[in-house]
């Protein structure tokens, strides 16, 4: 029974909670129970609301028994990355430099989940200031994967894919600078979608790249995926990044989502996803064929700059992340050394004890970018290649409704493996940051496994602002394959 | 071959940061950096002398709202998180030296 209530999706528990049918504090109490039993072995969460979200729970199952109508999420355990302000709880990025930091604001999103009566389970672990592809340059904790707990969730946003897989939540935000929803959400065998730069307010999101980085949804299903962007789409005049909803208008994602695109053009790159190993380019052309089987034409492409995209994104990012990152001086709020003599020291002995060696190396990276004499030859390259990096979007989507290609070119890695290589970490997000970097909207929804049991992502990417048709057509693989219904063993 | 960047760049590069680094970070740094900076430079196969840069991907340029009055934080919740302070202020340790 109580299996039963944990794996069900998100819509089918907010609609027996506000029939009455399904208690939500039955819902929260189940879930804390699970917490209570496997986050020793998981470690998703940095911070958990236990309390909190047993009221929070009962207070919605008065509102029901009073009659009042319910939010889009009533009594919805949800999760959110620890990239995000709340006024309860901390705020901690996963760095020591803000370990005991409580933001005085929430972020919009949290004011939308909150709004919608969604029931707030707790933060979750991730790569210090989202910087990282394993999780494991979190300066708080270690997060497992679910499905084999020698090896990474991904990252950044692994505390909150490995909670969502291992159900001790149901639904979770992440947030995705150069893949850090998607590659953990494929890591951890569930749906994570990164929407068009804009589309979500970033007021309150812990800045790391503002150009790239955009919050979304992770979740066990495309319809809880769907679900979650009607609560936090939409223009906030707190963020002047999210779009005017004149320009791009949000509609309801659930509305037409199990209606298939038809005439649906798919277009992929072979060139570019040679580079992937041969059980997840399997995976990948099995997914291919489904879609043929389902009417879609298929056309090859060349999109001849995406090979540099991680040189790019690598110097746009950390130039991003150094001016950002400047703000942790030791001074407003955050960590401040003990042993500062003087004012220079306020700042440079706080930051070398806050932050850990993943924020340094790019904050460096970003500063040398950014430095006289070689501003033109890093930073206005890279810009200039992120103009070319578009171009190839913008032309590819002239002749296609969508995009599909891996989303990693491995499946979850061990624990440590690549931590003494940096370049090496980076290279992992090579499918990944395109979408950052050209702003368009891209989803990571499982399509198998690897002969170790470990699950494969497909992604697929849309044009800007089209998050209901990209969803839409991943609805159209889901509906006719189950690896979405499969579970990791622990579960 | 010569490092892209030498450990005297990178202490510079550590004090434009306001980063205090051990000689251990930065030998390792100097050698970590080097291998990311050979890499980015694949750039350089591309011509981009016709490209103009993209800062970002929106057709935005200027956001304007209305000027009004509105609630703000308030001193208490602003400097809540003060590591230290002196009544409102922040306190920091002396910026200008007397002469």
């Amino acid at each position: 029974m109580q299996d039963d209530l944990l794996n069900m999706d998100c819509r089918e528990l907010r609609d027996g909670i506000a029939a009455g049918r399904i208690k939500s504090i039955t819902v929260a109490e189940a879930v804390f129970e699970r917490i209570e039993q496997y986050e020793p072995i998981v470690g998703a969460y940095i911070t958990t609301f236990k309390e909190h979200a047993l009221a929070k729970a009962e207070e919605i199952d008065a509102q029901i028994a009073a009659g009042k109508q319910v939010g889009q999420l009533a009594g919805v355990p949800i999760a959110v990355k620890d990239v995000l302000c709340t006024t309860f709880g901390a705020t901690t990025c996963a760095s020591k430099i803000l370990e005991n930091f409580h933001a005085p604001y929430n972020a919009t999103v949290i004011e939308k989940l909150l709004s919608a009566d969604a029931v707030i389970v707790g933060k979750t672990n991730m790569d210090e200031f989202a910087m990282g592809s394993s999780t494991e340059t979190s300066g708080l904790k270690q997060t497992v994967n679910p499905w084999d707990t020698s090896r990474v969730p991904g990252g950044s946003s692994g505390g909150s894919t490995a909670a969502v897989a291992g159900r001790l939540c149901f639904a979770a935000l992440g947030s995705d600078t150069g893949g850090s929803i998607r590659q953990p959400a494929s890591f951890c065998g569930v749906v994570g979608l990164k929407p068009t730069y804009g589309r979500v307010s970033r007021f309150g999101l812990v800045a790391y790249g503002s150009s790239l980085d955009q919050i979304g949804p992770i979740t066990r299903t495309v319809a809880d995926s769907a679900l979650m962007m009607n609560v936090i789409a939409g223009h906030d005049p707190a963020d002047s990044t999210s779009v005017d909803e004149k320009q791009a208008p949000v509609c309801d994602y659930l509305e037409k989502l199990d209606e298939p695109i038809k005439q649906l053009k798919i277009a992929v790159v072979p060139q570019f996803n040679a580079g992937a190993e041969s059980q997840v380019q399997k995976a990948i052309s099995d997914a291919i064929g489904v879609y043929k089987n389902l009417g879609a034409e298929i056309i090859e492409i060349e999109m001849p700059h995406l090979d540099y995209a991680i040189a790019a994104y690598y110097i746009v990012a950390t130039a991003e992340a150094s001016s950002n990152l400047a703000r942790y001086d030791g001074v407003h709020y955050g960590h401040r050394s003990e042993n500062a003599e003087d004012y220079i020291e306020v700042y440079s002995k706080s930051r070398a004890e806050g932050f850990g060696k993943e924020v340094k190396r790019r904050i460096m990276l970003g500063t040398y970018a950014l430095s006289s004499g070689y501003y033109d030859a890093y930073y206005l390259k890279a810009l200039k290649v992120r103009n070319l990096i578009r171009s190839d979007f913008t032309k590819a989507f002239e002749n296609c409704d969508c995009i599909i290609m891996p989303v990693s070119p491995t499946t979850a890695f061990k624990i440590g493996e690549k931590m003494d290589d940096p370049l090496k970490m980076y290279l992992s997000d090579v499918y990944t940051i395109a979408a950052n970097l050209a702003g368009v909207p891209a989803v990571s929804i499982p399509c198998g496994f690897d002969e170790d049991n470990l699950p494969i992502g497909l992604q697929i990417l849309a044009p800007a602002f089209c998050e209901d048709k990209l969803l839409r057509i991943a609805r159209m693989y889901e509906s006719r394959t189950d690896w979405h219904k499969k579970k990791p063993a622990i579960v | 071959m010569a490092k892209k960047i030498d450990q005297t760049r990178v202490r510079k590069v550590a004090r434009l940061s306001r980063l205090e680094l051990t000689e251990a970070e930065v030998a390792e740094f100097a050698d970590q950096l080097s291998a990311i900076l050979e890499y980015v430079e694949k750039m350089n196969e591309l011509d981009t002398d016709d490209v103009q840069p993209l800062a970002h991907c929106l057709p935005i340029s200027n956001c304007f709202r209305a000027d009004c009055v509105k609630e703000s934080l308030g001193t208490e919740k602003v400097l809540g998180n003060a590591p230290q302070r002196d009544g409102e202020f922040f306190k920091v340790p002396k910026i200008i030296d007397s002469v």
